[in-house]
């Protein structure tokens, strides 16, 4: 990795931006190197979940597919507890995308229709949550948990999600709604809409698109935090705490098995929002 | 921006004021003050027992080291991916896709994902041994081997979180205008003195917010740490977890939230103090 950063800064670059084809050559060579090493590990972590014990314990391994089957990950979905933690990490991202989305885009709007005392303040607040370890604060919520009766349930984790994905989500709102006119609202209140139907009619459809790709972001941040999930479930676990707590004793190819399970959303969901990926992550990082 | 101020934005904004307070703030205090209470009264007992412990020492060690080491390269390799990426015209989003990919990965999935690639038959050893270099399966993740494992967990970070470095760029990339660069390259400037001159300095409101985000992260990695090498490699969000489930002991771990705590927000003012932009210097 280190050759392609200095690569771009070395006289042969220099050399190179005479020669458009050599350059180019260079460039996309260097992409490639990048491309491999983002695509090989998932590719390995698969053949692991697909090998079964056998492709585990292969030596010396082949990097090709050889005598896959969907046995070996059948046989991790059929383990006691696997499936129950695919559906915990499932209702857990879900709530989490309500919440942040119910709580985050009015806060969202607010900010960006309104001028008012304590916006700063309330900007200020948003934006301290990320200097700070939030998962890690979920350590005292043990005691209260249990106390409401939230210990241990998908709703709880949601909760601490929740907090994570929150400012983002208010952040990001905030810039899509402000990228809506407030003429188009001002001409459905003059043609007698009240301010909620304006808002329901005019601006929801229009800010839709971006409102997707923040829910697909608050569900791939629930699914993939481990720490807060951990420490909030016993039973109920979702399949990151389940993973987790199954670590040190699980076979090999489960391990994969599970590491293969993560990812496969988080894949499919970065390419659903690729589009708003740099619009969103420019505004959030302000 | 209308003028008048009514209660609609106070009544839009309360539900997530009602509920960061209840879930952050409340947490917080609760953090501090557990970690301060031992039996009755206020002690420092809890970070005497923390500091006394075996690990503790060697947590700190790892965990700063990790950062030091991790953080910088990731800065490095994505201004590189950045640079490389907007040259591109063609495929250009379909290089971004794929490199962003691991922006969704978590830290857990991405720790078993370098695990197949590391473990003792894996895929760096059998490639290892077809070129001749070693005999037969080797270990490189346990706990005679610190150097191999702290590498393998660096691999795997960078691996796993260069992406939203990458993405904090490109989108402060996209603020900058091409103008400044066209004229730093008509009065003859190179391209490492346009990079260095215009890019970065423009560039330093992102490198901010991409240093804050990721440095805080660093100093909570835990999971991916634990996918390859078990308790081998103590660091603090690790050592927190296991006072709070494995020990049962609620003090020391709140102790350990305090301590990350405190160096993620040291970190933080020590990025917006260094890296701070004046108003005028924006273009």
């Amino acid at each position: 990795m280190t050759t392609t950063a200095a690569d771009l800064t070395s006289p042969a670059k220099n050399r190179a931006m005479a020669l458009p084809s050599a350059r180019r050559l260079l460039l996309w060579t260097g992409l490639a190197v990048l491309i491999a090493w983002v695509l090989v590990p998932i590719y390995l972590v698969a053949l692991g979940a697909f090998g079964g014990r056998l492709g585990v314990f292969r030596w010396p391994k082949s990097i090709w597919p050889t005598d896959l089957s969907f046995a070996a990950m059948s046989q991790f979905l059929a383990i006691e507890g696997v499936f129950n933690a695919l559906l915990n990490s499932l209702i857990a991202a879900g709530l989490t995308v309500v919440f942040s989305i119910a709580l985050g885009a009015p806060a969202g709007y607010a900010l960006a229709r309104y001028t008012f005392r304590g916006q700063n303040a309330y900007r200020l607040l948003v934006l301290l949550t990320r200097a700070f370890p939030l998962a890690i604060l979920a350590l005292p919520l043990t005691v209260s948990f249990i106390r409401l009766g939230l210990y241990d349930t998908p709703f709880g984790v949601s909760l601490i999600h929740t907090v994570l994905a929150l400012p983002f989500a208010a952040l990001v709102t905030q810039s899509l709604f402000m990228g809506i006119p407030r003429e188009y609202e001002e001409a459905a209140w003059v043609f007698g809409c009240t301010r909620f139907q304006a808002f329901i009619k005019v601006i929801l459809p229009l800010a839709l698109p971006g409102l997707a790709a923040t829910a697909i972001f608050a569900f791939v941040i629930s699914w993939n935090e481990v720490f807060a999930a951990s420490i909030l479930t016993v039973r109920e676990r979702t399949l990151t705490a389940y993973l987790l707590r199954i670590l040190a004793e699980s076979p090999l190819h489960y391990r994969f098995a599970g590491g293969f399970i993560l990812i496969i959303p988080s894949v499919l969901f970065i390419f659903a929002v690729r589009r708003y990926l740099f619009a969103v992550w420019g505004i959030a990082s302000k | 921006m209308p003028a008048r101020t009514s209660w609609i934005p106070y009544a839009l904004i309360a539900p997530s004021v009602i509920f960061l307070a209840a879930l952050f703030l409340v947490p917080l205090v609760q953090t501090v003050w557990l970690s301060v209470s031992a039996g009755e009264g206020l002690s420092l007992e809890n970070y005497r027992r923390m500091a006394g412990d075996l690990n503790f020492a060697l947590a700190v060690k790892n965990t700063f080291l990790l950062t030091l080491v991790v953080v910088p390269l990731q800065v490095v390799l994505a201004l590189a991916m950045a640079t490389m990426v907007t040259k591109l015209d063609k495929g250009r989003d379909l290089v971004l896709w794929v490199l962003t990919i691991p922006l969704g990965i978590s830290d857990l999935a991405a720790g078993l994902a370098w695990l197949a690639l590391l473990q003792n038959t894996g895929y760096l050893n059998s490639a290892l041994y077809a070129l001749g270099l070693i005999q037969g399966p080797v270990g490189w993740l346990s706990q005679e081997t610190p150097v191999a494992l702290f590498f393998a967990i660096v691999l795997a970070e960078l691996w796993r979180a260069t992406a939203i470095v990458l993405v904090i760029l490109i989108a402060g990339l996209q603020l900058i205008p091409k103008e400044f660069a066209e004229a730093a390259e008509i009065f003859g400037a190179r391209p490492w003195t346009r990079f260095t001159r215009i890019t970065l300095p423009l560039l330093k409101p992102s490198l901010q917010s991409a240093l804050i985000l990721r440095t805080v992260l660093a100093f909570e990695v835990f999971a991916v740490v634990y996918a390859l090498g078990g308790r081998n490699f103590p660091v603090l969000a690790g050592e927190a977890y296991v006072w709070q489930n494995d020990n049962q002991n609620y003090g020391v771990a709140a102790a350990y939230a305090v301590l990350i705590m405190a160096i993620s927000l040291a970190a933080t003012a020590v990025y917006l103090r260094v890296l701070r932009t004046r108003p005028e210097q924006l273009p």
